[in-house]
């Protein structure tokens, strides 16, 4: 009875939506896997999307979920968490980690009115998200402050940032700063090589380099994204 | 005896996975190794085809998950190599008959009686990838040298990383030395350039490898042909060995000669 509270299930556009209660992971599992189990035909072949609060989940602990729910005929395919833990975890196994995209920078009305961004914080007392590996393919980051990648940005690889991205390596993949319309972001790589760049509403692909690559960083300049490199003459 | 379990897979499909699992099963069991291959692409099946052990099936590794033959019985020894054997894919089902613990408590079973377990992975990273990873304790991952391939094999590296796989090894297919020369194709170095994880063979383009899979007749048994060469290789080195690669980017004697000079 008590293990049942632990779960709302909701039908969503994209499928259901389960939500756990707060309780230890192995419980709020077995829970799960216990009213799918009671109800196989209800569950069979749904696309399932997984709020699980402030869990904080391993790699381990999702495969195995993921794997547990497969063998049912259920394909997880969102991981909603409070916990960037969780969520870093979901991305890296290609989750989705929203179920309704905000894409508010591209609907912003004018491109030229400061207004339609009101609040760009302060980007130095934000936090940020520390990568320590190479982002292959298919990666996605979502991280509302700023982004330190150490190692490469792979073509196919994208990371979307609140604030600033600085890549230790080679970016070739898809970066955009400033996500939520912060005008200050700048974008900074060893060698930098990106598919696309966007720093608030602004797009650019860069062209093709010739030469040896140099550490760049880019940022918006009279509202163009320009490119120079680092360490600049302004400094 | 504790077999290995080695996992072929590459994301895009068409690039050589089926031939790599047939040429490398058959160059370890010529070595005198107890090799098993199991073909992962339910409901596409194709290693038999290769293997030329079509006509001889009679179990298939669903009906061993599903219980209704023992693992002995779906096993088709080789028609040259008797220490080779092949469980082949259901045709008439898809990936979801079976599961990633059936296939690890299939592997379990294998690995007290044979030294090296091959699965020949399905395209894609869905369902049936994930069938083929899951008892994995190698995996090697096919390209070919072209953007795409390599896209795909990144994000499969990747997809294995996340799920704290062992690292995966590279196999380099249909390489073609001239198109390498005149900049028209990736260089091995440029695929590793992008994908960084150690590579395991490299093997050049052989018309011979289609009009060995026609015939049944995996290349690395033919002695000749540079392909074949190249799987023993690999083969050679999943058993440790260390095997220089294959020369295959200077053929003429002038090239050698200047590659010669310029070690000095």
């Amino acid at each position: 009875m008590a293990e049942s509270s632990l779960i709302q299930i909701k039908g969503i556009r994209d499928g259901l939506l389960v939500t756990l209660g707060e309780a230890a992971w192995p419980v709020a599992q077995r829970a799960l896997l216990e009213r799918i189990e009671a109800q196989p035909e209800f569950f069979k072949g749904a696309r399932l999307s997984l709020d699980v609060g402030a869990q904080a989940l391993r790699t381990a602990e999702l495969t195995a979920l993921r794997d547990q729910l497969s063998e049912r005929g259920i394909t997880l395919w969102a991981v909603v968490s409070t916990s960037p833990v969780t969520e870093t975890t979901a991305q890296l196994l290609g989750l989705a980690t929203r179920l309704f995209k905000p894409s508010p920078s591209r609907e912003a009305p004018s491109r030229t009115s400061s207004r339609a961004f009101p609040v760009a914080k302060g980007i130095d007392d934000e936090t940020a998200l520390w990568v320590g590996k190479t982002l292959r393919s298919g990666t996605r980051i979502e991280f509302d402050g700023h982004v330190v990648v150490l190692g490469d940005v792979n073509p196919g690889a994208e990371i979307i940032a609140g604030g600033s991205i600085i890549v230790w390596g080679r970016l070739r993949g898809f970066v955009h700063a400033g996500a939520r319309g912060n005008r200050q972001a700048v974008i900074c790589a060893l060698d930098l090589a990106p598919t696309q760049l966007r720093v608030a509403d602004e797009i650019a692909v860069p062209p093709r380099r010739h030469g040896k690559p140099q550490p760049e960083m880019v940022r918006l300049k009279d509202g163009l994204l320009q490119a120079e490199p680092w360490p600049g003459s302004e400094k | 005896m504790t077999g290995t379990v080695v996992t072929v897979t590459s994301g895009k499909g068409g690039v050589g996975k089926t031939t790599a699992v047939a040429n490398i099963a058959v160059a370890l069991a010529s070595e005198g190794k107890k090799v098993v291959c199991i073909d992962g692409d339910i409901g596409l099946r194709n290693l038999d085809v290769i293997m030329g052990l079509e006509n001889r099936i009679v179990y298939d590794i669903v009906d061993v998950v599903e219980g209704r033959c023992r693992t002995r019985q779906a096993m088709i020894r080789d028609k040259r190599l008797p220490e080779l054997f092949l469980i082949p894919a259901a045709q008439t089902r898809d990936k979801n008959a079976v599961s990633p613990s059936d296939m690890v408590r299939l592997c379990d079973e294998l690995r007290a009686e044979m030294d090296w377990i091959l699965i020949d992975s399905p395209a894609g990273i869905e369902r049936g990838f994930r069938n083929a990873v899951a008892p994995a304790d190698r995996v090697l991952i096919v390209t070919n040298p072209e953007m795409s391939a390599v896209r795909d094999a990144d994000r499969v590296i990747g997809l294995l990383e996340a799920e704290e796989k062992p690292a995966p090894s590279l196999i380099i297919n249909r390489l073609n030395p001239n198109m390498v020369r005149r900049g028209d194709m990736l260089s091995v170095d440029d695929v590793y350039d992008l994908l960084r994880i150690d590579v395991i063979g490299i093997v050049p383009e052989d018309e011979n490898v289609i009009v060995a899979s026609n015939r049944g007749m995996p290349l690395a048994l033919d002695g000749k042909s540079k392909a074949g060469q190249a799987f023993r290789n690999i083969a050679r080195r999943l058993n440790g060995e260390q095997v220089p690669f294959i020369d295959l980017e200077s053929t003429s004697l002038w090239d050698r000669l200047v590659k010669l000079a310029g070690r000095k």
